[in-house]
């Protein structure tokens, strides 16, 4: 990691204030880098913002970034503790500081800056940045520095390159054009050298007829001459109108989609939108679709939907068949419910009525143990702000069900019981993580008693179970395998009583670990573990991530349609496998899931190379009929988590802790790898049966993204039935779907809704964004829009089906059409000399492209039909001729111009062969040039509009119109053109005066034209019939049974269709199948730090608590942790990284130590005067094995050393901390904020700086931290 | 747009449930099923068989004679054409043919051209319509399309201008029959009204003149074409009416062919009088012919075309017997498909399982 030098325009960042005293409200069009922004709650923050203050106290604020990565928990910032002090606009209006800062880069989870103001410098860390895409929660108003600004800002940064999107048909097109010239070269070559040798052996006899141009008197000029000539009469082979008319027809689809009332969202009022208008027909090819999670499967609303008591399940267990339940009314229940909290069974509450002891424990469980803040601006108005809305529904269902949480203080808990005000003092917060999967509250109720309560993963949860509970367990988790397999959200529900000395003992303990030196946390996780034993079950919750209308049916429609679709999120891995059981991407009768989460290239090679012998297995296995064996195998391999965890060692997961803290531990040493196995080839990769799928997580998937082992990668994932990403970065979604693209040649759809899925829209073929939802970045990016994914069935299976079949049709014919027009004149080469002679007149030439051919094979480009809309979606199956490219190809192309060159020969000859012979009724012959191009043209357009006829499926009014109107258009400009009065105008344009007439009204001719045209239909009626008679395609088919259906005008049952939709149909019954799988639906999104964010008091309101007794439990800071959490490999927590290389501390994943803590520090800071560029992190190596606590005392010492005009600073700094003590006194220590700062963002200088003066260069710098530690 | 603007509600921006925009438009969709195909083959073949059958016996009512003259009897003719500097000499020969079996009705008198390229582009092109039909300017100024037979030598301008006019066949025929007991008789051509109606009203007309002008003075200041012996305004010695721009057979020749082997009119038979009220009894006759017209130096043929005529025209063999062959290859695609239909077909049976 490095800074850069910048150059001035960002280094020196002016700060300008938006006109202060009286906030101007401007478009953020209009902001610029300095400028200083207000931000009120809700807001949608569009410029990467450095937060100066905030309404809520120390300068926090909340934010939920679902937008960026998906994940939908709250975040805390925090702004320096300088700048928020300043609050209030008139304040900050005399801010004048200055930003240095790295420049514009796409690390979501990184910032590097430094704040200089009144000579003096603050680090600046992601910890006080706003990111553009981020959502304002819960603050009421916050003010920011504008960083970065438009496309500098890190979201965009991640948008990646807008690309010139083209169809795949439109690359066929420009391919075949280019053969066409091609052919029309050879063709002119042909025909010139026709004319060289015409015009020695004969030509040249007849000059005294027809001399040769007299300059070059020469048949090789003449020849010369005649290519060109032919270049241009032939021309009309090379379709000029083909493009325009392919605009046309896609504007018109375009037209129809967003016409389309069952793509209309009328919660929304949103209407789908074609936002392009060259892409329709690449909607019906798509085969791979990459989707967001949060927002587009999800509405990210939690709602609390099940729950076991004691061994009996709530909730909506009726059968859908019955009647719709009633939602409960609390209201008279309960003053303070919440009118928007959704509950179906009644029985809950009368159990809650009646007081059964148990259900009273449960909620009342739900009301304590969380880390939720309330608000209650009038009484009775309660507003829970929640870290994560799964919390949120929890505690929202306790306070409806008569268990109100009411207010908290750092030690306190108010809540009203069955209206009956109660106040536990909070002994302590067992904070959550992701190791412990659980968090738990120790409390004392008013009567004294202590009692623990916690709530976590069932996994975790269910081992630490006092034994009584046994059935109990056995019941609770058999209600809990039920709601995993519907996909909810699960955690169990226990508690403790705790003796006063077993209190006291595990009190004194705890403090022990708190103060430990090294691995605080560990000794920490292991005094929780102590206590959090031997609990009594009390139940389960449920809570059902909502997903949008309609998603598992689209899915399974869409998967019908052999579509496959990857699920790519940044959020957690438990999060995302959820969702994929819920909406039935996964199932609990796939064959098996595969999770990669190494950390190393190794070991995610090995888990990819392990899952594909696996599956190869398998596959052979069930091939073999050993259905029952592999059966065994998968329940087997189900551990834990229902998942097999890819690597134990590698894994993030569940392994064990560690508790010796070594400095990092040895990565694992690769092991030594088996001999590769032969590598399967594509084919039997392609040939897997069974159904499986792989869960991928971000780092792994950046070792997986690595050039060596994309293919090993993609033939793996592409072998799987479903894909999960997981974690991963708006980067890294491009980066799967380019390398889809690069090795499958599929063509594929990203669909999302926020503004991290804009570089995935922007980089798949087809970008789908979902409008209606916060935000317009992906919106705006993408190529459709509508607002519902349900709708995305409709706009493939309906309208791109649609759109592919027509453009296939139109551009089989119009090829078709253009080379029986134009080949006529190459026959007629051999007959006039070579000599360039057109066989038609040259108006009919100009109008037939575009007056007597364009508007039929347009309006069935535009109109055509094979099956009803409603048949479509009905039988999926009808998508895969689009994604096989079949209707549209090099042979489809080379048949259609045999059939056209067929055409043409059969146009030539028979007219030649009757009229050279044939005389009119009263004698004069008929084989004059007029006469013949007459009869030519109109056997031509005769038998184009017959073939019109043959291809169109779908004959509206318009069609009818068209065909009826260009036979029409045809003959009344011939006769128009042939007429005497334009003659007597024009007499040399229009000498095929009476030509028309004369002709047509000869029988001969129109026996001509007839034999002509059966001739030339015939055996393409007949090919056609035999190709339906034969090898039915299932859309003939479907259109038969319509056709069928209509007659008998009464409907025959859905028994054709059953059969041809297949397998994959989900029944109902296999839908509600619980599989035996012990898979655990816990996907808990919350985030580590808050319990200590609580009992700080750090996140209450002046008014809600009194400051002056507030006790740090903890000598550590909370946000602290939340930082480490930032920068421990994203095993843990923190969001992913797209290159790994960054954590400069590079700390095992596994070890949640402390180690992390220094090692991973990166907040430098230079008290160099600035503008040096200063090496990064680099007094970490040493310092890793340093825990935060003895960082100060160490550097109080030392800072005497530093020498030099840094020494007033670093005072300057000192004195506004003045409370640095450390000790065990019951209190802990006591920290202002200021300390707290210091300990956050400024142990590490203070060491640094004490070393480094101005007038040392680097390596000093480096040196001299060594020796100060 | 107004009214869906003037919406309000949720619904404001629905689209509307019009059938167009929900492609609901109410349709026909037809298939090819075997109940309309097969018998549509059938109907198709039987027809052609019918068409073909009709149009056959028709043409073998009809009689046709073919008279190569380029060398034979007139091999002395041919053979002095083909030195340029004869070129003004006559010269005339006599050709004799017999008919079997008399040419009832109208008989029509054609003569033929092979190898004759009418149809080059360029040759075609080097005309001037504006001139033909009569406009002063393009008679004084013919089109430059006319190249190289724009002006002569001497700089006038060449009316009627360009290489189609210029190459003007020029052979003329006199038909004798020889009536086996008395002296040859001419049989009488029919030299007008042989043209299209609007060729001959339309297209070619002579410039405007005042009624004290004659054809001459009209023309008067343009040159005859290259390789004419008389002017154009004389073409005809017998009708004043039938020279100039409207000359029939220069009309006729100006109809270019399509073809490089074709016919042209040159005359009918005037069945005024007997022995030919009836058409052309059968017997002996004999051509004479002012053999003027070279077709040596292009390796070309010229020939004589007697024949009658039926409702659709001449003697045209290739019709019939065409219809006859589709009409056989449909039936026996029909028989296949249906057999095919019958033994391996899965329409139907597929289906409606």
């Amino acid at each position: 990691m490095t800074f850069f030098k910048f150059p001035c325009e960002f280094m020196c960042l002016p700060l300008f204030l938006l006109c202060w005293l009286s906030l101007q409200n401007e478009k953020w069009m209009n902001v610029r880098v300095g400028d200083i922004i207000k931000l009120e709650n809700n807001q949608f923050v569009a410029a990467d913002l450095l937060l100066l203050s905030s309404s809520e106290p120390h300068g926090l604020c909340y934010i939920e970034t679902a937008e960026l990565d998906g994940e939908t928990n709250m975040k805390v910032r925090q702004s320096v503790s300088v700048t928020s002090e300043l609050g209030d606009p008139n304040n900050l209006s005399s801010f004048d500081g200055e930003v240095v800062c790295e420049p514009p880069n796409n690390k979501l989870d990184r910032f590097c800056g430094t704040l200089y103001w009144r000579d003096k410098k603050y680090t600046l860390n992601n910890q006080n940045m706003l990111l553009r895409g981020c959502v304002l929660r819960n603050t009421e108003a916050c003010y920011g520095l504008v960083i970065f600004a438009g496309p500098d800002t890190k979201l965009m940064q991640n948008s990646g390159r807008t690309k010139f999107k083209r169809t795949s048909i439109d690359r066929l097109m420009n391919t075949l054009v280019l053969w066409i010239f091609g052919f029309l070269v050879c063709m002119c070559v042909i025909l010139a050298v026709g004319n060289a040798v015409w015009e020695r052996e004969v030509g040249s006899l007849f000059q005294s007829y027809l001399p040769w141009d007299p300059p070059v008197d020469n048949f090789l000029f003449n020849a010369f001459l005649s290519f060109w000539s032919y270049v241009i009469i032939l021309n009309t082979v090379v379709p000029i109108s083909l493009y325009v008319s392919v605009e046309v027809i896609r504007l018109g689809h375009s037209y129809f989609i967003n016409w389309d009332q069952q793509m209309f969202c009328s919660q929304c009022n949103t209407a789908a939108e074609a936002r392009t208008t060259t892409l329709n027909e690449e909607l019906g090819q798509v085969e791979y679709i990459f989707s967001d999670k949060t927002g587009t499967l999800t509405q990210n609303i939690m709602s609390f939907n099940k729950c076991s008591i004691n061994g009996s399940t709530y909730g909506e267990g009726t059968d859908p068949l019955g009647p719709q339940p009633k939602r409960l009314d609390f209201t008279h229940f309960n003053p303070l419910a919440d009118l928007d909290f959704c509950f179906y069974d009644d029985t809950l509450l009368e159990s809650v009525k009646v007081g059964d002891p148990h259900t009273h424990e449960f909620f009342r469980l739900l009301s304590l143990c969380h880390t939720v803040m309330s608000e209650e601006k009038s009484e009775g108005e309660l507003v829970y702000k929640a870290q994560s809305p799964d919390e949120g529904a929890l505690v929202t269902a306790a306070r409806n069900f008569g268990f109100v949480f009411r207010s908290r203080t750092p030690d306190t808990i108010t809540t009203t019981e069955m209206g009956r005000p109660v106040t536990y003092s909070l002994l302590g917060i067992l904070d959550f993580n992701n190791i412990r999967k659980r968090m738990s509250v120790i409390v004392r109720n008013p009567e004294g008693r202590i009692r623990l309560y916690c709530k976590g993963a069932d996994t975790v949860l269910l081992e630490r179970l006092h034994p009584c509970n046994q059935e109990l367990m056995n019941i609770t988790s058999e209600h809990l395998n039920e709601y995993a397999a519907d996909g909810l959200r699960t955690l169990a529900l226990a508690y403790r009583d705790l003796s006063e000395g077993e209190w006291e003992a595990w009190s004194e303990s705890h403090r022990c670990a708190g103060k430990a030196a090294n691995c605080r946390e560990d000794h920490l996780a292991v005094t929780y573990e102590q206590i959090e034993q031997d609990m009594m079950l009390l139940g389960a919750t449920a809570i059902e991530d909502k997903l949008q209308e309609g998603v598992p049916e689209t899915i399974a429609v869409l998967s019908l349609a052999n579509i496959k679709i990857w699920v790519l999120t940044g959020d957690k891995q438990e999060t995302a496998v959820n969702i994929g059981y819920s909406c039935k991407m996964l199932t609990d009768d796939m064959t098996e899931v595969f999770i990669i989460s190494g950390h190393t290239v190794q070991s995610v090679r090995q888990e990819l190379r392990r899952a594909k012998e696996r599956m190869i297995e398998l596959s052979r296995s069930t091939d073999g009929g050993k259905e029952a064996g592999m059966e065994g195998w998968g329940e087997a391999r189900f551990t834990g988590n229902g998942v097999r965890e890819g690597q134990e060692e590698g894994g993030g997961g569940g392994g064990e802790k560690q508790l010796h803290c070594s400095s990092p531990p040895p990565p694992p040493p690769p092991p030594p790898l088996p001999p590769p196995p032969p590598p399967p080839s594509s084919n039997v990769m392609d040939s897997i049966s069974g159904e499986f799928a792989l869960i991928i997580n971000g780092h792994s998937l950046a070792h997986a993204l690595e050039a060596d082992m994309e293919t090993e990668f993609v033939s793996t994932a592409c072998a799987c039935k479903a894909v999960i990403c997981c974690r991963v970065t708006p980067l890294q979604k491009a980066q799967v779907v380019e390398l889809i693209k690069k090795h499958k040649r599929a063509v594929t759809l990203a669909i999302g809704d926020g503004a991290n899925d804009v570089s995935m829209i922007k980089s798949a073929h087809i970008g789908v964004g979902i409008s209606g939802q916060e935000g317009i970045q992906a919106v705006l990016s993408s190529d459709y829009s509508f607002s519902q994914f349900r709708f995305l069935q409709r706009l493939l299976l309906v309208h791109g089906r649609w759109s592919y079949l027509r453009m296939c049709r139109f551009l089989c014919y119009f090829f078709y059409k253009n080379f029986a027009f134009t080949m006529v004149h190459f026959w007629f080469g051999f007959f006039c000399g070579f000599s360039a002679q057109t066989v038609y007149d040259q108006y009919f030439i100009t109008l037939f492209n575009i007056v007597y051919t364009s508007l039929p094979v347009l309006a069935m480009g535009i109109f055509d039909q094979d099956v009803p809309d409603h048949r479509s979606l009905e039988y999926p199956k009808l998508y895969e001729p689009g994604q096989l490219n079949l209707l549209f190809n090099k042979k489809e192309f080379f048949i259609c111009i045999t059939q056209g060159i067929y055409t043409s020969v059969v146009l030539f000859f028979v007219t030649y062969a009757v009229l050279s012979d044939a005389t009119q009724s009263n004698g004069v012959p008929l084989a004059d040039y007029q006469t013949f191009a007459v009869t030519t043209a109109t056997a031509l357009v005769i038998v184009v509009s017959v073939q019109i006829t043959l291809d169109t499926g779908f004959w509206t009014v318009i069609n009818h119109v068209f065909v009826w109107g260009s036979l029409g258009s045809f003959f009344t400009i011939m006769f128009a053109l042939h007429s005497q009065a334009l003659f007597r105008i024009f007499p040399s344009q229009f000498h095929f005066v009476g030509s028309a007439q004369s002709t047509l009204l000869q029988p001969v001719v129109w026996l001509t034209i007839a034999m002509a045209t059966a001739i030339c239909i015939v055996p393409v009626l007949a090919f056609r019939f035999l190709k339906l008679d034969l090898k039915p395609q299932l859309s003939d088919t479907v259109r038969y049974t319509q056709l069928v259906r209509q007659k008998k005008r009464k409907p025959v049952g859905r028994s054709v269709g059953d059969a041809w939709r297949g397998v994959g149909s989900m029944s109902e019954g296999r839908l509600g199948a619980r599989g035996g799988s012990r898979r655990s639906g816990y996907a808990f999104a919350h985030q580590e730090g808050f319990g200590e964010l609580i009992t700080s008091g750090k996140n209450m309101r002046l008014s809600s608590m009194a400051l002056a007794n507030f006790a740090s439990r903890h000598s550590s800071s909370w946000i602290d942790t939340l930082r480490r959490k930032k920068h421990t490999p994203p095993s843990t927590s923190g969001e992913c990284s797209p290159a790994p290389s960054c954590v400069s501390g590079s700390a095992p994943p596994l070890s949640n130590s402390s180690s992390v803590l220094g090692g991973s520090q990166d907040t430098p800071i230079e008290e160099e005067t600035g503008a040096a560029p200063t090496q990064h992190a680099q007094s970490v190596p040493t310092s890793s094995t340093q825990s935060s606590q003895f960082v100060t005392p160490e550097s109080e010492p030392a800072a005497p050393q530093g020498q030099g005009h840094a020494q007033a600073v670093s005072a300057g700094v000192f004195s506004s901390s003045p409370l640095r003590c450390h000790g065990d006194s019951a209190g802990g220590w006591m920290l202002t904020l200021s300390a707290v700062q210091e300990a956050l963002f400024g142990w590490k200088s203070i060491s640094a700086r004490t070393t480094a003066s101005s007038s040392q260069g680097l390596p000093s710098v480096a040196k001299e931290t060594s020796h100060v530690e | 747009m107004g009214k869906v603007k003037g919406k309000l509600g949720p619904l404001a921006r629905r689209p509307d449930n019009s059938a167009f925009k929900q492609q609901r438009l109410p349709a026909w969709s037809p298939m090819l099923t075997a109940n309309t195909v097969l018998p549509f083959f059938y109907i198709m073949a039987l027809i052609c068989l019918l068409l073909g059958v009709w149009l056959l016996l028709t043409v073998q009512s009809t009689r046709e004679i073919k008279l190569d003259y380029t060398v034979g009897p007139c091999d002395k003719c041919h053979e002095k054409r083909k030195n340029v500097t004869s070129a003004a000499e006559d010269c005339k020969c006599t050709v004799e043919f017999t008919i079997e079996k008399r040419f009832k009705g109208d008989v029509f008198f054609y003569y033929g051209l092979k190898n004759f390229h009418q149809n080059l582009r360029r040759y075609m092109d080097s005309r001037d319509d504006g001139q033909m039909v009569g406009r002063k300017n393009n008679l004084k100024n013919p089109s430059s399309y006319c190249k190289p037979f724009v002006r002569d030598q001497s700089g006038l301008p060449i009316a009627p201008c360009g290489a189609v006019a210029n190459s003007i066949f020029n052979d003329s025929f006199t038909l004798m029959y020889h009536e086996p007991s008395s002296t040859p008789v001419k049989v009488p051509l029919l030299r007008r009204g042989i043209t299209w109606y609007t060729d001959k009203n339309v297209k070619f007309r002579n410039p405007k003149m005042n009624s004290s002008m004659n054809l001459a003075q009209v023309f008067e200041g343009t040159a005859k074409p290259l390789y004419w012996k008389k002017p154009v305004y004389d073409l005809d010695p017998l009708d004043q009416n039938n020279n100039g721009f409207i000359n029939d057979d220069l009309i006729i020749w100006m109809r270019e062919a399509a073809f490089p082997n074709f016919k042209k009119l040159y005359g009918v038979l005037h069945r005024a009088k007997k022995p030919f009220t009836g058409g052309l009894p059968a017997g002996n006759y004999s051509i004479d012919i002012s053999y003027n017209f070279p077709v040596q130096p292009f390796q070309g043929r010229k020939e004589i075309v007697l024949t009658t005529l039926t409702w659709f025209g001449g003697q045209n063999h290739f019709l019939p017997i065409a219809y006859l062959v589709t009409s056989s290859l449909i039936l026996l695609i029909a028989i296949a498909l249906t057999v095919v239909w019958c033994k391996f077909g899965k329409n139907g049976k597929n289906m409606e399982e």
